[in-house]
């Protein structure tokens, strides 16, 4: 079904990187020319044939680095999507079918949550947990889970009136049934669109915790994190913390772009059910 | 009718915003009690003798139950004392007097750049609607929201303080300086966050004409004959003040959170630094301080955004 033709320039593009990276990410120690913390050069070395990208602040191999980082970020950045995605989805589905005061006490906690912004909340928190991956992702995750509590809750509210829920109710279903088997595959497309954007936040979000020291620690290194180890040299002209900078970047307008382009297949299909 | 409908409806507003900042600051107190461990721990380090840990637990009041103090905090927040940092044992009251301000001069004078450039480009890429300029508008919107802050804020040092020499690249200010030289040194910091939030204020700005352009209202008064200037000032503006405020005062809300990034790429003497300086030392009081701060601005601008939203249109006026 899906004609390669078809698929606009700026969706192939997209595609193309965002493939490229997720080679990188998961292929790293196969592909990257160096070892991640092997220090083979001088401080901020330019670019050479040995050093495609240079050297950083300690003489290590930036492009290895860049890969092994690829490696962390997207990992970090899945899990906290994944996680924000099965809370979010689980529980704004249960808030619409059970209703009542579960209802309002859930939505209502989220709007709390909601109105303070997600970094100054992140920070708050992590001043006291410890700064491990899995705190990281879970701070991430259950944050950017009020996001699609809300959409999922919304979703499945008009989802939940529909004759085939009301008959399954008749039938005596019980709720694990009509959560799982009547909402949620009614609900994956409007869903699935959010999953790019979401991914894209979970990226910035991450790259600024460790930009600012509080997301993931040395010796391993994100790109937010490599920003924050090459930042100094940019006042001498030396531009390495602007290549994993940069990454970032073209990570999340690829990921942009192919959610465009989800977004509007999936509303062409009004539903969007079938057809991959 | 009207005025007191209109008085009550704001009081209500202003009521919900104080409500919600007071849950807001029991959200950020338990935010900074779920680790089993205490303040008196992360002080004294993992060492301390239980002596030592139960004098300072004393002195500090950490015996008592949660809720007691709880309510102490926001009995000295209320009264303007914050209590002192763990780290350097400083009032921390009186070291967020400057930096509070420091901040929101920053931030104001990226709102004063962004807003109207927002609203400006915004009606432009209405006018010429899927012509050259809005194609290069959304092109551009897509760039800048993909964009983190610091390759924004990185990219302008390396151009414009290492090659070109013409702001410093890092933004030191000091209570002495003349006006024109704080200005002068806040540009970089001022621009980044000016492109942070243009690309999402024009973007809903334009959205919002858009909607109350093409809305069945603006047809009739074409078809009635009126002029174009006189559908613009009796129909279409009117109608679309409540949303272009509505996009301001969010991406105004965002911009006081993008200023925590811009603050520590430009080494900005203001609160979101502050704040981060003082996670990574788990100087648990000044957290809270810094993050009701930031929350407390937050919802302030929301809720002008509302009251605003409430005097324009009136048909919020009437719940229905």
């Amino acid at each position: 079904m899906l004609d390669l033709k078809r698929i606009p320039l700026s969706a192939l593009i997209g595609l193309f990187l965002t493939a490229l990276f997720l080679f990188a990410a998961l292929f790293a120690p196969w592909i990257a020319p160096y070892g991640n913390g092997q220090i083979v050069g001088d401080v901020w070395g330019p670019m050479s044939a040995t050093h495609l990208l240079g050297t950083d602040n300690l003489g290590r191999d930036l492009l290895s680095r860049m890969i092994y980082g690829a490696r962390i970020t997207i990992f970090i950045a899945v899990a906290a999507t994944a996680l924000s995605f099965i809370l979010g989805s689980v529980l704004g589905f249960t808030a619409a079918v059970v209703g009542g005061w579960i209802d309002q006490t859930m939505s209502r906690f989220v709007d709390l949550l909601m109105s303070i912004p997600t970094l100054i909340f992140a920070l708050v928190v992590l001043s006291v947990l410890p700064s491990t991956l899995i705190t990281l992702i879970l701070v991430m995750g259950i944050l950017d889970a009020t996001r699609v509590y809300r959409l999922a809750r919304a979703v499945a509210v008009d989802i939940n009136v529909m004759d085939f829920v009301e008959a399954a109710k008749l039938r005596g279903e019980g709720r694990s049934w009509i959560i799982f088997r009547e909402i949620l595959p009614n609900a994956l497309s409007p869903l699935v669109a959010e999953l790019g954007l979401r991914f894209i936040f979970a990226v910035l979000f991450l790259s600024a915790l460790s930009f600012l020291g509080l997301g993931v620690q040395p010796p391993d290194a994100d790109w937010g994190g490599m920003v924050k180890e090459n930042k100094d040299g940019i006042v001498f002209g030396i531009p390495a913390a602007l290549i994993p900078a940069g990454a970032i970047a073209l990570l999340a307008i690829s990921v942009n772009l192919v959610a465009d382009w989800v977004l509007n297949r999936t509303s062409d299909l009004k539903g969007g059910r079938g057809n991959g | 009718m009207g005025s007191a409908l209109i008085l009550r409806l704001i009081a209500q507003r202003l009521a919900l915003g104080v409500l919600l900042l007071f849950a807001v600051s029991v959200l950020i107190f338990a935010g900074t009690q779920i680790l089993p461990g205490d303040v008196a721990q992360s002080i004294l380090g993992q060492a301390a003798t239980p002596q030592a840990l139960e004098n300072l637990r004393r002195e500090l009041g950490l015996n008592d139950p949660a809720y007691i103090r709880y309510f102490r905090w926001l009995g000295g927040v209320l009264t303007g004392d914050f209590g002192t940092a763990l780290s350097n044992r400083r009032d921390i009251a009186e070291a967020l007097g400057g930096r509070l301000w420091n901040t929101l001069f920053l931030a104001g004078c990226a709102a004063v750049i962004s807003v109207p450039l927002a609203i400006l480009l915004g009606l432009l890429a209405v006018r010429y609607r899927n012509g050259i300029i809005d194609k290069a508008i959304s092109g551009f919107a897509l760039a800048s929201t993909s964009l983190p802050e610091f390759f924004i804020g990185y990219l302008l040092i390396l151009f414009f303080a290492v090659e070109l020499q013409w702001f410093p690249a890092s933004s030191t200010v000091f209570d002495t300086m003349s006006f024109g030289a704080r200005l002068q040194a806040i540009a970089l910091p001022a621009i980044t966050l000016t492109l942070v939030v243009l690309a999402h204020m024009m973007r809903m700005t334009r959205a919002a004409i858009l909607n109350v352009m093409q809305s069945a209202y603006i047809e009739t008064a074409e078809l009635k004959g009126l002029s174009a200037f006189d559908i613009i000032r009796r129909h279409a503006m009117p109608n679309a003040v409540a949303p272009i405020v509505n996009v301001v005062m969010l991406n105004l809300a965002y911009l006081i959170v993008g200023v925590v990034v811009v603050e520590v790429i430009f080494v900005y003497p203001g609160m979101g630094q502050y704040l981060v300086d003082h996670v990574s030392k788990r100087d648990v009081p000044v957290v809270q301080a810094v993050g009701l701060i930031f929350a407390a601005v937050y919802i302030g601008l929301n809720m002008i955004a509302d009251i605003v939203a409430i005097l324009a249109n009136p048909r919020l006026r009437h719940p229905k």
